[in-house]
């Protein structure tokens, strides 16, 4: 019992924890914006997807590591377009077209993997992001090689939360993109369009989701996979959720639930196979289920999430 | 530009518009087997072909066709009364896991008895497992698309546990599968020779009864009206928490019974590969049928249409397979898209 209990004391825990958590940082943050601006992105999981693949194969082909974040990003936000043009102009069903940009994003991945790699069995690894600490800060006990010796996209991960909270904040811009998400006649009464907003919003919100599928492949396993992704995309939609749509507390959540990740793993070499390895495996599903169910009485979504809207129409 | 509605469109229309949408679908994977180097025409010749060219091509068609028939009505009834069940993929393997755990020799009886028990009770898990997210849909107002969606995951790790545990077959050299079926345990097939296999009778005769319940009697109508409007349902007195459970329920026990018949009719065993995402072409299937489960018959045979199609093109043109995957979440949004255009004028201004 106490080597359960030692894990939590390990340096190599923590980093793993936090190494865990920074795609879903991205991700978490990129639905959070979508749905503070009233629209529900289902199409998280496929933009993974599609974000891990064309990161990881911008670098493949021979291309530098910050441009094919440069490129992922730019494919969630053509994903992203797809699914604001459907979901907010046109008014269609925000699960359906979700699904299907997921299923698309999805398949066109694999589609364009297949064409561009027929032959290869095992996939290519690249030459990754690589730690880098920061000097001081990461000699401090524990805390330190979490926080302070993590690949640059990891401080990126932690930049983005800052960046969207003082945007959503402290900015009108961020003013709109809520408003848009709570009360949309009143940005209209602004003279601002929704459609605009709500568009721009999906955008962004594509383009982390896509750059929390290229962490995958650029920064933790430095290759592309079939199935990687692994329902991570679902997870950070419980996690906005979890968060009350506010970044800082999805980003609380998204530690939370990747420390318990990571130690589910740790717990798995502890009970020495008497418990079924799947049994740990499913814990992260669970455990994004149970938060839901715990904070769903009290949780107050954005009012205008899912209502399509109509300028002129009350 | 804004939508206005437009009067309701005549048979003619409505029927045009699935057809509008996998011709926008085949002009887009044109485009795709453009970029792969390919002749679009030789290429979806050689799929229309792999599809439907022989007595062989079409018996396998509807042989894929068959789970999609399940996991498509699925997907319909629960969509028609806005339960956005995603879960279908966890649902079918709910019944495979049922109908192997009293397939493989646990109940001596004849056929006869033993295939509508294992079908029932193979219903059940599934109706059981969307239970779950309604219950928390209705009592605490959890949304279901997550819940259901994670819970696929869930079901593929519990099923690889149960295959390397008690449903382990030890002759299995180590392979995660289960024990095979006993014959009485099997759905006899259809043309001896041919894979094909009564699951698709069973099918067929679900999307009647589906059909039936959805236009005939008082529940279909009220789940129609939750689905339509759940404010004005629930002030008209409708039951409307109940309704979305019993909704839920045969949802759950349609795509578990296309896990029963992929088992007993097709595989004879329980593997982890049994589904290759059956759940989610049962949301395209649901689409392209507008939800009526009729149209779930020709909709689940259009789309392994085109999955059969194009495994027999891409082993001959060297277009990857995975263009099936591509057409079919391309038709989703077209489809969704021609309904919407043909219900409302989009007017620029």
């Amino acid at each position: 019992m106490s080597e359960a209990f030692d894990i939590l004391f390990q340096t190599t825990f923590w980093v793993a924890a936090i190494r865990i958590a920074s795609p879903l940082i991205f991700a978490t943050m990129g639905e959070l914006i979508c749905e503070r601006a009233g629209v529900l992105n289902l199409g998280i999981e496929g933009i993974m997807v599609a974000g891990a693949f064309a990161g990881w194969f911008t670098v493949y082909s021979g291309g530098d590591l910050w441009a094919g974040v440069l490129v992922a990003a730019a494919t969630g936000a053509a994903f992203g377009l797809l699914h604001s043009t459907l979901t907010v102009p046109l008014g269609l069903s925000q699960h359906v077209v979700g699904i299907g940009v997921t299923l698309l994003a999805t398949s066109l991945t694999y589609f364009t993997y297949r064409l561009a790699l027929p032959e290869v069995t095992s996939p290519p690894k690249i030459e990754a992001f690589q730690p880098l600490p920061i000097p001081f800060l990461s000699d401090i006990p524990l805390v330190g090689p979490a926080l302070f010796a993590q690949t640059p996209l990891t401080y990126l991960a932690f930049i983005t939360v800052a960046i969207v909270a003082w945007v959503l904040y402290r900015t009108p811009l961020g003013l709109a993109v809520r408003a848009a998400g709570e009360n949309p006649s009143a940005v209209e009464a602004q003279g601002i369009s929704v459609t605009a907003i709500r568009m721009g919003a999906v955008m962004v919100g594509s383009a982390l989701m896509a750059v929390g599928g290229a962490f995958l492949t650029m920064s933790a396993f430095n290759s592309f996979f079939f199935e990687m992704v692994n329902g991570r995309g679902w997870i950070c939609i419980a996690l906005v959720v979890f968060g009350s749509w506010r970044p800082g507390k999805a980003l609380l959540g998204a530690i939370l639930f990747a420390a318990f990740d990571a130690y589910q793993v740790r717990l798995q070499q502890v009970t020495g196979g008497v418990v079924p390895y799947q049994l740990f495996l499913m814990l992260p599903y669970l455990l994004s289920i149970l938060a839901l169910v715990l904070v769903a009485r009290r949780a107050t979504y954005p009012k205008a999430l899912m209502v399509p809207y109509q300028k002129g129409e009350r | 530009m804004r939508l206005e509605p437009k009067p309701a469109p005549t048979l003619a229309v409505t029927l045009l518009y699935p057809v509008a949408a996998v011709a926008a679908t085949v002009v887009i994977a044109s485009l795709l087997v453009l970029i792969a180097g390919a002749n679009p025409f030789s290429v979806f010749g050689l799929v229309l072909k792999g599809a439907a060219g022989s007595q062989f091509a079409l018996m396998e068609t509807l042989t894929r066709a068959t789970p999609l028939v399940f996991t498509g009505l699925a997907v319909a009834v629960a969509f028609r009364a806005k339960l956005w069940n995603i879960g279908a993929e966890a649902q079918l393997y709910a019944g495979a896991i049922l109908t192997v755990v009293l397939g493989t020799g646990a109940l001596p009886l004849p056929a006869i008895i033993l295939l509508p028990l294992m079908a029932i009770f193979a219903a059940l898990a599934g109706a059981m497992l969307l239970l779950g997210p309604a219950v928390l849909k209705v009592r605490f107002g959890v949304d279901e698309v997550v819940t259901t969606l994670l819970l696929n995951f869930v079901m593929i790790l519990f099923v690889s546990m149960l295959l390397e545990g008690v449903l382990k077959d030890p002759t299995g050299l180590g392979w995660p599968q289960s024990q095979k079926l006993i014959a009485e345990a099997r759905l006899p097939r259809i043309v001896t020779g041919r894979r094909l296999h009564c699951g698709f009778v069973l099918a067929l005769l679900s999307a009647i009864a589906v059909w039936i319940v959805m236009k005939k009697t008082t529940l279909g109508y009220e789940m129609r009206a939750v689905g339509h409007n759940p404010e004005a349902a629930r002030f008209s007195g409708m039951p409307v928490n109940r309704i979305l459970l019993k909704t839920a329920l045969i949802s759950g026990g349609l795509a578990a019974l296309g896990g029963f018949s992929e088992v007993a009719g097709l595989k004879g065993n329980l593997t982890l590969d049994l589904s290759p995402g059956f759940g989610y072409s049962g949301i395209v299937v649901a689409m392209l049928a507008m939800l009526n489960p009729l149209g779930v018959i020709v909709a689940a045979i259009f789309v392994a249409g085109i999955f059969v199609g194009a495994d027999a093109m891409s082993r001959t043109a060297g277009v990857p397979s995975y263009i099936a995957n591509v057409m079919v979440a391309t038709a989703l949004l077209t489809m969704v898209t021609a309904i919407m255009l043909t219900r409302y004028q989009v007017r620029w201004r």
